[in-house]
């Protein structure tokens, strides 16, 4: 998976998705999933290919793509780690946590570390909070994340 | 005067055959059923607080600020999303309601400036309403925490403020003042149908985007206004508002662009036009409008724009202002001396499609009872004249046959050789909103047209035949329809001629007629024209739109009838939702010959050899008529040339620029020793004339324009003419000067003159106008109040005829010099020869007129994108850009006529349709190679342009 991909190689990969979904109703959130699934994110100029195929305003799929924050602009690292800043996990420390991965990643929200390893990202309840503060480690739910479990995630992710 | 307020119901009206009743605050209000609670209760005259509703779009239900209550129901529903219902109690105020609305408005109210004072809507401000509305007394959130409205906070930049976008030249995009209501997002997706803005992010984040975050030019908007119209607050802003401020009067007028004939609000300060807005009422556009009506009208008021009566002995001398009383003496003069020396049909006329009804009356009245002979012809001999002969010929009236509003009852649509994107917007709003609720649409074009796809809009077929096979596809469609026996036999047996139908039945069903033969000429698969035909046979109500495409072909008035044939068979006249009907280019054009403005036509279509007609007019202008019909504007130019035709009137009408081979007109011009251009500017003919009588704009006086629906809209005077006289007093004034008695003080006088001669036009006057906001011809004592569709209990000349139309191949043919065929049209942001619209800023859109060629042609000859190439066809040669794209088929260039510098006349050839002369615009063979520069003809054009248009300074007795 290369980051600098042609304008006609995308036109074919994202062409190749648009078709796969077409019988679908309603298919364009299907195919913005399946091309972040293709390239780890979704490239702007793969709205334009999208809107073109099903007919749609270059607005209209703006619109959609921008509304889901999981929907991501540029491509990020090759994990990304997302820690749940809701109610339930805030009073169980969840903050705390958080900072304790920006500090250690050297990174804000939504940014990648330096060699490319994490991307860290806030989410709003994962649907784990009896076992509060939780987190994602990619596809991977983590319940009671302090911050020896999340070193350990950290350097996991690293190795 | 006073400021014409409309009434905004909240939510669009419903149409059905059962009612409701409800109770709202204690007053019985009975509705159609699906009427919204909010529609209900503002017909009651109770208006509920509303902040993203408004009528011209659907309801949303997401300001919470017209919640109500509802006996028997829990909480508090919307009244914009709530349908009424029968016995339904309502209460729309009581604390409860007035303290929850107060909530939702103080959060509003949290994050929007509070500049009130200094905010260009002020005065015209929903949100300002609204919190007056509610009592809004205080705002408890302050501004310390995030918001979108301050630039700079806690001293450092504030990541959520964003600039305002000035890119379009008419109006800003200020986000701090957003409410993210979505009324532009609706409006520009429902009324205007083009989905080019959208709400960006979620939540707190959420933002009104044009397309992809990009500024409004670049993005897909195409400025129709709809948005600005909607939105509720100061975010989207004329940006003439922001210069002059808020208009204080208003007047209900009609655009004087296309033939849609848009009503709008032309809204004032003093004189000054403050912007122009479209009408609600107007039943043409129901309350929307294009770049060029709302925003298009800088010309009017453009340092181009002459206003003092010039004249010149020589067209090579320069221009001399003069008095008004010298210039029409002169011209008076000059043209009686050459009647003297020349004959008396030595001189004539063009009346103007851009004028008003009255104005072309009087000026083919001047020319048939001033001058004494019948040469007087306007514009629509090089755009429509095949529609008035084809219609005529075949249903008796030469109109289209139904009204805007029939859109919305059809189910097919077959639009040839139009493209209403460009050409006629507010009809193509109405267009695609019908197909996105489901009707289908055929598309014959050599053109990939933006219909044929474009966001939310498929056409079932397309058809891209090669220029000129017109009559063979339109035939093969016939042929289908007849051998698989889809016509409509009731439908003909009663209404039309039987036996001519079994005759064109048998023709048309003939094997050389079939699509497999007709795609050998045409190019359009044979299968795709089978479709076509089976869809529009089968399909439901099927309505037939065309434009210029059809008629400017040396086979115009033929294909014409071939449309009339194809809606006959199909049993498609006679009823809403069906129909033949031709765009016309023009607000005026179909008014220009309703009023006759054909050498051999008087008002009403009747025939100068028509004793009867004739005789109307004789005895009330008291004068004997010509029975022969006089010369047609290619004719006149003719007997120029061989010395015979002297001397020319030509009102609001750029024949130079217009008309077909350019060189041919020229050499006409400058061989008549008269030509008197009545104009807003010194136009391309006025290279040539001898005096210039300065015109008035569609603002500056009183009278009618009829549009293509044949519907007679009033042009109301908003201003006084800069130039001194409305165009109607300069024709009387000039009549006067040859002599005649002509003492109208008002065009309202006109109008009964033609009402008192014309018998399609006898029930309208000023004051029926006046009640009925317009009215559609004929209106008469069968039809008091006009008549939206025709034919409805059979055809005006009786039996509906059909016509056969054998197809005749143009005599401009393709050959190895000039392998390519050239064809012309429009673009949306420009009007016809540009005079008015190249005089304002919707130039940003298009600025030049490029050559558009198929990627396989462009690299044949080695052309690139934007290059500047050779084109040559039989008759002259240009050079202009161009532009490579798909979307002409290979072997077809295409390109507008917009800019003088083009000069695309000057390639087209002479041939025209047999019937009418309208020139063939839409074929020409041509060459396209790559070039250096201006041809030589651009080269001396230009230079003797310069020349003609020197004008000497005035003396002034100071100095």
């Amino acid at each position: 998976m290369s980051l600098s991909v042609t304008t006609e190689e995308m036109s074919v990969r994202v062409g190749a998705i648009v078709d796969a979904c077409a019988e679908l109703e309603g298919p364009l959130l299907p195919i913005l999933h399946d091309v972040q699934k293709e390239f780890g994110f979704v490239p702007q100029p793969a709205l334009q290919i999208i809107a073109g195929r099903l007919n749609l305003s270059r607005a209209e799929v703006h619109g959609v793509a921008s509304f889901y924050h999981d929907f991501r602009e540029k491509h990020p690292g090759r994990h990304v780690l997302k820690i749940c800043r809701a109610e339930a996990c805030q009073s169980m420390g969840a903050d705390r946590v958080a900072d304790h991965a920006r500090r250690t990643l050297n990174v804000d929200w939504h940014e990648t570390t330096n060699d490319d390893a994490i991307t860290l990202e806030p989410v709003y309840c994962l649907g784990l909070c009896a076992c509060a503060p939780a987190a994602l480690m990619d596809d991977k739910l983590v319940g009671r994340v302090d911050e020896d479990r999340l070193d350990t995630l950290i350097a996991e992710a690293r190795s | 005067m006073s400021l014409v307020t409309e009434i905004d119901y909240g939510t669009p009206a419903v149409t059905s055959d059962k009612t409701v009743t409800l109770n709202i605050d204690g007053f019985d209000v009975t509705v159609p059923e699906g009427t919204s609670v909010m529609r209900a209760s503002m017909e009651a005259g109770i208006q509920i607080p509303k902040l993203c509703a408004t009528d011209m779009v659907d309801a949303f239900g997401s300001c919470r600020l017209c919640l109500v209550e509802i006996e028997g129901r829990r909480g508090t529903p919307s009244s914009c999303t709530t349908p009424a219902a029968d016995g339904m109690v309502v209460r729309t105020q009581n604390d409860r309601l007035k303290k929850l609305r107060r909530g939702v408005m103080e959060l509003y109210i949290s994050d929007h400036p509070l500049d009130c004072l200094t905010c260009a809507a002020n005065g015209d401000c929903e949100l300002q309403d609204m919190a007056g509305a509610v009592g809004l007394r205080d705002v408890r959130y302050g501004y310390e925490g995030e918001n979108h409205v301050k630039s700079r906070q806690n001293g450092e930049e504030n990541p959520r403020y964003m600039l305002k976008d000035e890119s379009n030249p008419y109006f800003t995009y200020d986000p701090s003042k957003c409410i993210v209501c979505s009324r532009c997002v609706r409006a520009c997706e429902e009324v205007q149908g083009t989905f080019a803005l959208t709400i960006e992010g979620r939540g707190f984040e959420s933002r009104v985007s044009p397309g992809m975050h990009e500024d409004f030019l670049s993005s897909e908007c195409v400025s129709c206004g709809a948005c600005v119209q909607a939105c509720p607050t100061a975010t989207l802003q004329e940006k003439s508002v922001i210069e002059i401020g808020q208009p204080e009067h208003s007047v209900v007028t009609t655009c004087a662009y296309c033939g849609v004939g848009c009503s709008f609000k032309a809204e004032m300060r003093g004189d000054e036009l403050v912007r122009m807005v479209p009408y609600k009422d107007g039943k043409a556009n129901r309350g929307h409008s294009c770049v060029k009506g709302r925003f298009a009208y800088g010309y009017a008021s453009h340092k181009d724009r002459i206003l003092n009566p010039m004249i010149r002995e020589n067209i090579n001398d320069p221009w001399r202002e003069v008095s008004w009383e010298e210039a029409l003496s002169y011209t008076a003069n000059k043209f009686r001396s050459l009647q003297e020396q020349y004959g008396k049909d030595s001189i004539g006329g063009i009346t103007s499609s851009r004028c008003t009804n009255e104005e072309t009356f009087l000026v083919q009245k001047l020319i048939r009872a001033g001058f004494g002979n019948n040469n007087v012809d306007t514009c629509a001999r090089v755009c429509h004249s095949p529609t008035g002969y084809g219609l005529k010929t075949t249903f008796g009236t030469s109109a289209g046959t139904q009204d805007f509003d029939s859109v919305e009852h059809t189910d097919v649509v077959i639009l040839i050789g139009a493209n209403p994107t460009d050409g006629h917007p507010v009809f193509a709003s109405r267009l695609k909103k019908r197909l996105r609720a489901g009707a289908q649409l055929i598309v014959i074009d050599p053109r990939r047209i933006d219909l044929v796809r474009s966001p939310h809009i498929q056409a079932a077929a397309h058809l891209p035949l090669r220029p000129g096979s017109n009559v063979a596809v339109l035939t093969a469609l016939a042929h289908v329809i007849v051998t698989e026996s889809l016509f409509d036999e009731a439908f003909i047996r009663e209404k039309c001629d039987w036996s001519e139908f079994e005759d064109w039945a048998t023709f048309v069903a003939d094997a050389k007629n079939s699509p497999e033969e007709i795609e050998k000429i045409s190019g359009v698969p044979a299968d795709e024209m089978r479709k076509a035909a089976r869809i529009f046979a089968t399909g439901g109500n099927g309505a037939i739109y065309y434009g210029l495409g059809v008629t400017e072909h040396s086979q115009g008035s033929t294909t014409v009838m071939a449309i009339a044939n194809l809606a006959m068979a199909t049993g498609n006249i006679g009823r809403p939702g069906v129909g033949v009907n031709p765009l016309r280019g023009q607000n005026n054009v179909q008014g220009s010959c309703d009023m006759g403005s054909f050498p051999h036509e008087l008002p009403g279509y009747r025939h100068i050899s028509d004793d009867g007609a004739r005789d109307i007019f004789e005895k009330l202008w008291s004068v004997k008529l010509n029975d022969e019909p006089g010369l047609r504007i290619p004719n006149m130019l003719d007997a120029a040339v061989d010395g015979t035709f002297r001397g020319i009137y030509i009102q609001g009408e750029d024949i130079l620029q217009s008309d077909p081979d350019t060189k041919h007109v020229a050499a006409g011009l400058a061989a008549m020793e008269c030509v008197v251009v009545h104009d807003l500017f010194l136009n391309e003919t006025a290279n040539y004339a001898h005096v210039f009588l300065p015109g008035s704009t569609f603002l500056e006086k009183d009278g009618t324009f009829t549009n293509a629906e044949r519907r007679i809209n009033r042009v109301r005077k908003v201003m006084a003419p800069k130039n001194g006289y409305a165009d109607w007093e300069v024709t009387q004034n000039l009549a006067r000067a040859m002599g005649l008695n002509w003492n109208y003080t008002h065009p309202s006088q006109v109008m009964d003159e033609i009402a008192a001669t014309t018998p399609s036009f006898a029930g309208v006057n000023y004051d029926l106008l006046e009640r009925e906001g317009s009215i559609q011809w004929p209106c008469n004592e069968k039809a008091p109040l006009g008549t939206p569709v025709m034919h409805i209990d059979g055809f005006v000349r009786g039996k509906g005829k059909f016509v056969v139309t054998e197809y005749v191949a143009t005599d401009e043919k393709t050959g190895p010099r000039f392998p390519l065929l050239l064809t012309t049209g429009r673009i949306l942001s420009q009007y016809n020869v540009g005079a008015q619209t190249r005089r304002t800023q919707n130039s940003v859109w298009h600025e030049e007129d490029l050559l558009e060629i198929h990627p396989h042609d462009a690299e044949q000859r080695g052309i690139r994108d934007g290059d500047w190439i050779r084109l040559v066809s039989r008759s002259g040669e240009t050079t202009l850009r161009t532009k490579i794209t798909d979307r002409v088929s290979p072997g077809v260039v295409y390109t507008t006529f917009h800019h003088p510098g083009t000069q695309a006349n000057v390639i087209t050839t002479d041939f025209t349709d047999w019937a009418t002369n309208c020139p063939e615009y839409k074929v020409t063979a041509v060459q396209v190679s790559s070039s250096n520069g201006p041809s030589e003809w651009q080269v001396e054009y230009d230079e003797q342009a310069k020349q003609a248009r020197r004008i000497l300074p005035t003396i002034n007795a100071a100095e």
